[in-house]
């Protein structure tokens, strides 16, 4: 019995290490991803992106016609040459839309890519930081944020000119003061946690706490904001070729397509419900799979915090 | 003291505003080539260009242009338009009440629709209703505003119900609400792009607030649950809706230019677009700062409400 | 006898979709004018015992069977109305953290009234303010207007308290439900605020069901204790037959892991863990952790034994335990051997927080393989005084020396030796890891900062690294979130000691741990220190604690070391006045007892 005793007490030294409780598996790297995706409307959002995406990827490719070719008379209804009908110009509505996405999308993603990068950026150092620095750039920020996003393109177009380009460029620097705003805050709660003072008592170089301890931790939020940005670009470009300030005619795109048509929305309404659906859908997909990602983010924070 | 902690916000704000009159003024110095010429386009004959580069003080350096220009805003001389040639105040004065009274509209039936919205929902929570009217707010929110409108458009204008007009057909100097009928879309629409966020922000923060320490105490301590939702929770629950309903009035300030384009409401954010398209920038830079102006004292605002309505932040500004 | 106030039968709580239990077979019963402390560690469902009296189950629980009677009535059986008349009027409730259960928009005087308009609704308005009056006085806070117009966060923690205290009195309730209500609290205030519960208890003949996990604060409060585990009662008693003769092998060892003020016993740990809901063993849920365990108890978890005089226990072997020769454990009583050299001094430090002045030329020696305690409340200093010795805080004036070098005030501008030296770990386990790595990364990480070597070898060099603190070498491959508390701040002390440094230190190490647990580390940090020839600075605000681990202990109040001396000498006869106020008010279980006498008397 006292042997037994013995060995209880020492227990705690170095002969019978106490194990682990099994019960938890090593976790999967991207548990975020894994978690969001097992929600229905995670699914439904990619799906619904995916047809979209391909439709505007591959749409050029399996147009009955070009998008500038004329095949019938303005305004007519779908008939057995035009499925959707034809626009006010007398070409084809269906060739026109499957042409019209790819610069929509590419647009969107390029500048909510701008904008995450620099966003981030900015958001970070500002909350690592949390000095002068900090002050300069949330001030830099404030002006920025003090355009509402259209105004600001807008604005440089009016200067510029219709230049994609231009577009992108206005787009990102007007997301990046919003999702640095975000990760700032986000990181302004993570830099004060005692594994960063951790880091920092043993004199870890400033860029490596930055980017090694703070950004990881940030991923989810930045991740909710990647969806939301994409959103809102695909918005916004659409409506900035809406105003006509996009692709110029006779280039076919969705927001053209609709500013182009809607006068004879009684007429001949597909020339306008088809790319009025396909960036509905497309913005709502996008929408659907943010709200799974920030669902999970949600899920795990409260697993995390026990 | 309290007031200066307002005055230094307002402080801020000024600070923030002339830093934006700097990036707008800028605008003018990214014309490419010669301003006179780049803004009149093909319509550029000598005298035109000469007279353009007059009132545009052109022939200055950057500098005078720009004190010049500020200084004309600030007392209300917003310069002329290059395309009609004239004062842009006059342009935009009739616009600007029709812009307000559209906003205003929509602001009045959003701002309390929201509130209710995001309380009852919060109480409700996770049960049917929940779910569908969360799942409406977000497919509401995804959408950019034109789709929002040009739907309405579908639905509305044209043969499903033939309820409003699509298309405001008001004279030049004619108010909006003489006719009352042209605010319904355009309103609606702004409506139905604002409430899903508002209501959202207001359900998480009453969810947030029904699961705190203090609810959980007050329904411990016996209170009838009248008391607990309207004395403790929702006092407490609007504070970040504060926040999100001045940062989506602000919003609003941009909504407006492509919802006015959708149904060509005459006001001042139709007046932007065709402005850009004639890059007629004595127009634009106004409407410009006119709409920062707008955002920024809003943000403002929303500032000072959370204050006042803290009373951590209240006590703490000895 | 009369009637029990408080019965409660057989009561199951579980969890609502899967019906996994979180406490099940509860059974005990209050008087009025009695104090039933209610103890357990994280995960006994001690708390949810507690919430059961006021008919409140937790969001995603729900009642699953039993009876909670209350002056005679089912509290499950209550409409809402009754419920609702119940909670403040009939059982009160005191809250763990009154920060966040005061309503911090609204008023103290709003929130005092509204308890009594709600339950005393046919007062007049001058009885009920009256009433209030009459609460505030009773808990010794001012009674003026002035005061009920202030806000929650205008108020310091300990009268946050007794406006709570006040807010349960007032409708002169038959039961009060306590919930730890002095965690967080200094042990000054932990004091009065213990006073004032077990007076008012008294002259109003109150039932109180106080839950806590401080055995000490029970010792001195409660008539009777019940002990949790594993959301069962594994025994209950009057307060002298279950300290000073338990029976239960969980009582026995939780006792021996409470530290004793008077250093007479070394402090043991329990090995293991405790099973969450969901994951209880078969058989005795202690079984695995027990060293009376045997065939008998893995299959089936023992009935109720009654003892006689009210003293309960459920175990196969309660016998033998009491007979069992106590575990000695790791620890060492007596003096140490201390090293002559000294390894870290501080000289004339004074340190700020911007424009306010923490530290007041602070001078303090640590030898070789010594441990010096810097013991005081929440504001004395001592953590800056640990920040700053480390680097992490620099804005100070004075000198640190690491042997006979003087170090740069931040930590950055050290060079890479002096940050090897001197290791610093912190209070939370839950915030010191980086929950997107693992642990091996994490560990890894600092091996290669210090003792650069080849990646492959990374591997073996992290499992030395966590053997070292006893856990097993499939820990790499977790994340923190994965591990418990214990098992983290192990990971926390693998991780300095991976640099190899002189001084370690300690940063309230143990505060968020449960006593088990805490008596686990403090048993592995002495170890550690004997075998590597460690110096510890070990902060603490628990007086009791530093008996088990510190040869020398300087006392702190208010930025400035009040007296410095051998733990011994300082303990036993303290010259400050500070420091006696301090013990007398540090409660004990053995003077608590009467089995020694108080450690100062306060003059």
């Amino acid at each position: 019995m006292s042997d037994q005793t013995a060995d209880r007490a020492l227990d705690l030294t170095l002969e019978q290490p106490p194990t682990l409780i099994e019960a938890a598996p090593a976790r999967a790297r991207f548990a975020l991803v894994a978690d969001a995706l097992r929600l229905g409307r995670t699914r439904v959002g990619l799906g619904i992106v995916t047809v979209l995406v391909l439709i505007a990827l591959v749409g050029p490719l399996v147009a009955p016609y070009s998008p500038t070719e004329f095949v019938g008379i303005p305004n007519s209804p779908p008939s057995s040459d035009a499925m959707f009908g034809t626009d006010a110009l007398g070409r084809d509505v269906l060739s026109r839309f499957l042409h019209g996405g790819r610069t929509v999308l590419w647009l969107s993603a390029a500048a909510t890519l701008l904008g995450i990068v620099v966003g981030v950026v900015v958001g970070l150092i500002a909350a690592y930081a949390r000095n002068w620095l900090d002050d300069v750039l949330m001030r830099s920020n404030d002006v920025l944020l003090a355009f509402p996003q259209i105004i600001f393109v807008l604005l440089a177009v009016s200067a510029i000119g219709p230049k994609l380009w231009l577009i992108v460029l206005t787009v990102g620097l007007t997301h990046a003061p919003r999702v640095a705003r975000v990760i700032r805050g986000a990181a302004l709660e993570v830099v004060e946690r005692d594994f960063v003072k951790s880091a920092e008592v043993v004199g870890e170089a400033r860029w490596r706490i930055v980017f090694g301890e703070v950004l990881p931790n940030v991923t989810s939020p930045l991740l909710v904001e990647v969806g939301l940005r994409m959103t809102y670009s695909i918005g916004l470009v659409a409506g900035i070729s809406f105003l006509g300030f996009g692709l110029q005619p006779p280039d076919a795109d969705w927001g053209l397509m609709i500013n182009e048509n809607r006068l004879s929305l009684t007429v001949q309404p597909w020339s306008v419900v088809l790319p009025v659906i396909a960036i509905g859908f497309l913005t709502v997909g996008t929408n659907l799979v943010t709200d799974g990602l920030s669902r999970a983010l949600a899920g795990i924070d409260r697993r995390a915090d026990s | 003291m309290l007031t200066r902690l307002i005055l230094r916000r307002l402080a801020l704000g000024l600070l923030t505003l002339w830093l934006v009159s700097l990036l707008v003024f800028a605008a003018t110095l990214a014309l490419p080539g010669d301003a006179a010429q780049a803004i009149l386009g093909r319509e550029a004959t000598p005298e035109r260009l000469a007279a353009l580069r007059d009132q545009l003080n052109l022939d200055e350096p950057v500098v005078s242009q720009y004190i010049q220009w500020l200084g004309g805003i600030l007392t209300g001389d917003l310069g002329t338009s290059a395309a009609t040639q004239e004062p842009v105040g006059d342009l935009l004065s009739d616009r600007v009440g029709n812009s307000l009274f559209l906003v205003a509209i929509s602001a009045i039936v959003a701002i309390p629709l929201s509130i209710l919205i995001g309380v009852w929902t919060a109480m409700k929570r996770d049960r049917p209703v929940d779910h569908v009217v969360s799942t409406t707010s977000l497919i509401l929110a995804s959408l950019p505003e034109f789709v929002i409108g040009i739907a309405l458009i579908l639905l509305f204008a044209t043969e499903v119900f033939h309820w409003f007009p699509a298309v405001s057909l008001l004279g030049p100097g004619e108010k909006a609400w003489d006719d009352p009928e042209v605010v319904v879309l355009p309103a609606a629409t702004l409506v139905l792009a604002v409430v899903p966020y508002i209501s959202r922000i207001m359900r998480g923060s009453m969810v947030e607030v029904l699961e705190s320490e203090y609810v959980t105490m007050a329904t411990l301590k016996g209170l009838p649950r009248r008391t607990v939702i309207w004395r403790h929770a929702v006092p407490n629950a609007i504070v970040p809706a504060i926040q999100v309903t001045a940062l989506q009035l602000a919003y609003l300030a941009g909504g407006v230019v492509v919802v006015e384009f959708v149904f060509s409401y005459p006001g001042i954010g139709a007046a932007l677009v065709e402005a850009v398209g004639n890059r007629d920038m004595p127009v634009v830079q106004a409407v410009t700062m006119l709409a920062a102006g707008i955002y920024v004292g809003l943000n403002i605002l929303a500032d000072v409400a959370t204050i006042l309505v803290t009373p951590k932040l209240r006590t703490a500004a000895r | 006898m009369s009637a029990p106030v408080v019965e409660v039968s057989d009561l199951r709580v579980e969890l609502e979709g899967s019906g996994v239990d979180i406490v099940d077979e509860i059974a005990l019963q209050i008087h009025a004018g009695e104090v039933l402390g209610l103890v357990g560690e994280s995960g006994s469902g001690k708390t949810t015992v507690g919430m059961a009296l006021l008919g409140h189950v937790r969001r995603g629980g729900k009642v699953g069977g039993g009876a909670v009677a209350v002056d005679g009535r089912d509290v499950s059986a209550l409409g809402d109305d009754e419920l609702r008349r119940l909670r403040g009027g009939v059982v009160a409730y005191i809250p763990q953290d009154p920060g966040t259960a005061l309503n911090p928009a609204l008023r103290i005087g709003t929130q005092l009234a509204e308890v009594l308009e709600a339950h005393a609704s046919s007062w007049s308005e001058e009885e009920r303010r009256q009433r209030v009056r009459e609460a505030l006085a009773e808990v010794a806070l001012p009674t003026d207007g002035v005061f009920l117009r202030r806000y929650p966060h205008q108020l310091s923690g300990g009268q946050q308290q007794r406006v709570a205290i006040a807010m349960a009195f007032a409708n002169r309730p038959k039961v009060i439900v306590c919930d730890e209500p002095t965690t967080g609290l200094d042990v000054t205030t932990q004091a009065r605020v213990l006073e004032t519960v077990r007076d008012l208890c008294r002259s109003h003949q109150v039932a109180a069901l106080y839950v806590t996990h401080d055995l000490a604060v029970v010792a001195e409060l409660a008539d009777r204790v019940a002990v949790m585990y594993a959301g069962r009662i594994v025994e209950s008693g009057a307060r002298e037959a279950i300290f000073s003769a338990p029976r239960h092998p969980y009582t026995r060892r939780l006792l021996r892991a409470v530290p004793d003020i008077a250093g007479k016993r070394t402090v043991v740990g329990i090995p293991g863990r405790a099973a969450l809901p969901g994951s209880r063993p078969e058989g005795c849920f202690f079984h695995p952790r027990c060293p009376l365990a045997d065939d008998e108890s893995r299959s089936a978890f023992p009935p109720v034994t009654e003892l006689g005089g009210g003293h309960m226990v459920r175990c196969f072997h309660h016998a033998e335990a009491v007979k069992h020769a106590e575990p000695e454990g790791a620890g060492q009583l007596g003096p140490r051997t201390v090293g002559e050299e000294l390894v870290l001094t501080v000289r004339d430090l004074d340190a700020h927080y911007g424009a306010s002045h923490a530290l007041f030329r602070i001078d303090l020696d640590v030898h070789r393989e010594e441990c010096l305690a810097l013991v005081g409340e929440s504001g004395s200093g001592k953590t800056t005084l640990a920040r700053s010795v480390s680097g992490l805080h620099s804005d100070y004036t004075g000198q640190v020396r690491l042997r006979d070098d003087p170090l740069p005030e931040a930590a950055r501008r050290r060079s890479r030796e002096a940050r090897k030296e001197i290791q610093y770990i912190f209070q939370n386990p839950y915030a010191s890891l980086n929950p997107r790595r693992t642990i091996g990364q994490t560990i890894g990480r600092q091996l290669q900062l210090f003792y650069p070597g080849a990646r492959a070898d990374t591997g073996r060099r992290v499992a030395e690294c966590l053997e070292r603190v006893a856990l097993s070498s499939s820990a790499a491959s977790r994340f923190p979130d994965q591990l418990s508390g214990g098992e983290r701040q192990r990971v926390a002390i693998a991780r300095a000691l991976a640099a190899q440094p002189s001084v370690l230190i300690c940063d309230e190490v143990t505060s968020a741990l449960d006593v088990s647990v805490q008596a686990a580390i403090i048993e592995l940090l002495g170890e550690l220190r004997r075998d590597m020839g460690l110096s510890l600075l070990f902060i603490t605000h628990d007086l009791a604690l530093i008996r088990t681990i510190a040869d020398r202990v300087a006392v702190m109040n208010k930025g400035r070391i009040v007296e410095q001396g051998s733990v011994d000498g300082i303990l036993t006869a303290p010259s400050a006045e500070y420091t006696r106020e301090l013990l007398a008010n540090t409660p004990s279980i053995e003077v608590a007892l009467g089995h020694a006498p108080p450690t100062a008397a306060s003059t």
